[in-house]
């Protein structure tokens, strides 16, 4: 892949006077100077309301939100009236698990999850487990950090209404087999959710050959600006459900005493959208198409491969996860032995090393890990393999002084 | 400044005062959940002055460290004292923390400070030990 850390302004930044080594993408992306320019460029020159104006101005600001819907479309390979705009992942799936679970959901009936899945994933279907009375459960993990697909189809039955799960762990790094669960899933009637913000800024993403009803992604990681997401849906699924936010925009017609809604995506869209912040992820969209999605994962799968490596030789450091790079994103979870990772964070960060330490937003999965939180590097694009080598020299350094 | 001072280093590799005592007065835990670190702290109180104090727990080496050292700094005083103290005391006497930080310096300090609610509204409170 051409070298791209020109395009991405603050990565020629210092931090504590060292060059700063981002190494923190799967919480959220650097941005190209490409997107700030077009949200920029937005407020400067098109800023209107969209879908309201007569005028020319509104028009414009209306096309070019448009256009950003149709560039996700292609990217993932869907029709632009399946692709809503939300806020992000969470309220994607909070959408979701409101509007699938009025439409789809009854007592009684089953929801399934993973063990590996993000809270965002997990406390929407918990509470509408509790609203409606069904039954959640979680699908387990084989010690490899895989989905234990032997587990998934013990639980799964005819009651199942739904299975969430995600596409990429944004700890153990997993990509699990959504085609594969999306047949197993369809043949006892149960519908197919997954959360895709980790594999849609990381690898080529086709709906269809994902077989699933349902996808959630949010623009900040896939170097668009916060603020923003996706939920993808099958229409006649999207035509069934009732809205989530009501309000302006998503309606049709309104008497005093009821309305009726608008067409897809609309219907789900109420209020003033987030327009800079579609045209930026518009942007964002063309500059990953132009570098090329499948470059794009083969460039990270050559940098996991060397973080792997490195790690591995170290026999103070505990990977989480597939040990295979074909096997996972890029992002790869680890501790040092008798180390807290918050002392592993702060120690790199004074060699202007960004990482994460905690629990990921995935307290269920830590518990099983038997850890309380752990060490978490992620990679990019504008990531190289100079930036793998510091790193690790920094964590012998950090063995070194705590070790 | 680094934010690992050999103080800090060394009351991480070292801790004093740190397990159970047989008969404590009061015996609080207190956590930061989103790192799991927890500190359980446990004093002896006689005439109103702290005879002995125990603490134990798990977390990272600044809030470990952090709890070593308040031991050292509560042995000996009176309750009165120990009312008064101010959490900026613990942290001089770290020689400072960074401020992402400062949640796990100063867990020790909110557990002393439970500790000394307890004994203000019972005269003596002991909790079983929780460390989940
Ligand atoms: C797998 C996964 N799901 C959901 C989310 C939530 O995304 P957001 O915070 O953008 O809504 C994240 C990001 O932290 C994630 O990694």
């Amino acid at each position: 892949m051409r070298n791209v850390r020109g395009d991405f302004p603050v990565l020629a930044r210092t931090v504590n006077g060292h060059p700063l080594v981002y190494l923190d993408s799967a919480a959220t992306a650097q941005k190209p100077i490409q997107v700030i320019e077009a949200i920029a460029r937005f407020y400067r020159e098109a800023n209107a309301n969209v879908h309201r104006g007569l005028y020319a101005l509104s028009v414009e600001a209306t096309e070019l939100y448009e256009n950003a819907r149709k560039k996700i479309a292609a990217l993932i390979g869907a029709r632009p009236e399946e692709v809503i705009f939300t806020r992000g992942t969470t309220e994607s799936l909070n959408l979701l698990a409101y509007s699938l679970g009025e439409a789809r959901v009854r007592e009684g009936d089953g929801i399934l999850v993973t063990v590996m899945e993000h809270h965002a994933n997990l406390i929407p279907w918990q509470e509408l487990a509790r609203r409606k009375g069904a039954a959640l459960s979680a699908v387990r993990i084989t010690p490899d950090g895989e989905l234990d697909m032997d587990d998934f189809r013990r639980r799964l039955s005819a009651r199942t209404a739904v299975v969430a799960v995600t596409h990429i762990s944004n700890v153990l790094g997993t990509i699990n087999p959504i085609p594969e669960i999306s047949r197993e899933a369809h043949r006892v009637g149960a519908l197919v959710v997954v959360d895709a913000a980790q594999s849609i800024p990381h690898l080529p993403v086709d709906v269809r050959e994902l077989g699933c009803d349902f996808l959630a992604f949010s623009g900040h990681k896939m170097l668009g600006p916060t603020g923003i997401g996706v939920l993808w849906g099958r229409r006649e699924l999207l035509e069934e459900m009732p809205p989530f936010l009501t309000g302006g925009e998503m309606i049709r017609e309104v008497w005093i005493d009821r309305a009726t809604w608008n067409d897809l995506p609309y219907k789900f869209e109420a209020g003033t959208p987030p327009i800079a912040q579609a045209v930026g992820l518009g942007a964002a969209v063309e500059y990953l198409a132009g570098l090329g999605m499948e470059e794009v994962r083969r460039h990270e799968e050559e940098l996991t491969g060397l973080l792997l490596e490195g790690l591995k030789a170290r026999e103070y450091v505990e990977i989480y996860g597939p040990r295979e790079p074909q096997k996972r994103g890029g992002v790869v979870a680890f501790n040092l032995r008798g180390i807290h990772p918050h002392d592993v964070a702060t120690l790199l960060d004074q060699e202007g090393i960004a990482i994460r330490a905690g629990h990921h937003c995935a307290q269920p999965l830590h518990r099983l890990l038997g850890v309380p939180a752990s060490c978490r590097a992620s990679v990019y694009v504008y990531n190289t393999p100079e930036e793998i080598e510091l790193f690790l020299a920094a964590l012998d350094g950090v063995w070194e002084q705590l070790g | 400044m680094s934010p690992y001072e050999d103080l800090i280093i060394d009351h991480w590799r070292h801790p004093r005062n740190k397990g159970t005592l047989p008969d404590p007065d009061v015996d609080v835990t207190e956590a930061n959940v989103p790192c799991g670190d927890v500190v359980r702290l446990q004093l002896k109180v006689r005439n109103g002055k702290v005879e002995d104090v125990r603490f134990d727990g798990r977390g990272c080496a600044i809030s470990m460290a952090s709890a070593s050292l308040l031991t050292e700094m509560l042995k000996g005083k009176r309750l009165e004292e120990l009312e008064k103290m101010r959490q900026e005391e613990l942290l001089e006497a770290l020689g400072g923390v960074i401020k992402p930080r400062l949640n796990c310096a100063l867990l020790p300090f909110r557990t002393l400070r439970k500790a000394l609610e307890a004994l203000g509204e019972t005269g003596s409170r002991v909790d079983p030990p929780s460390y989940r």
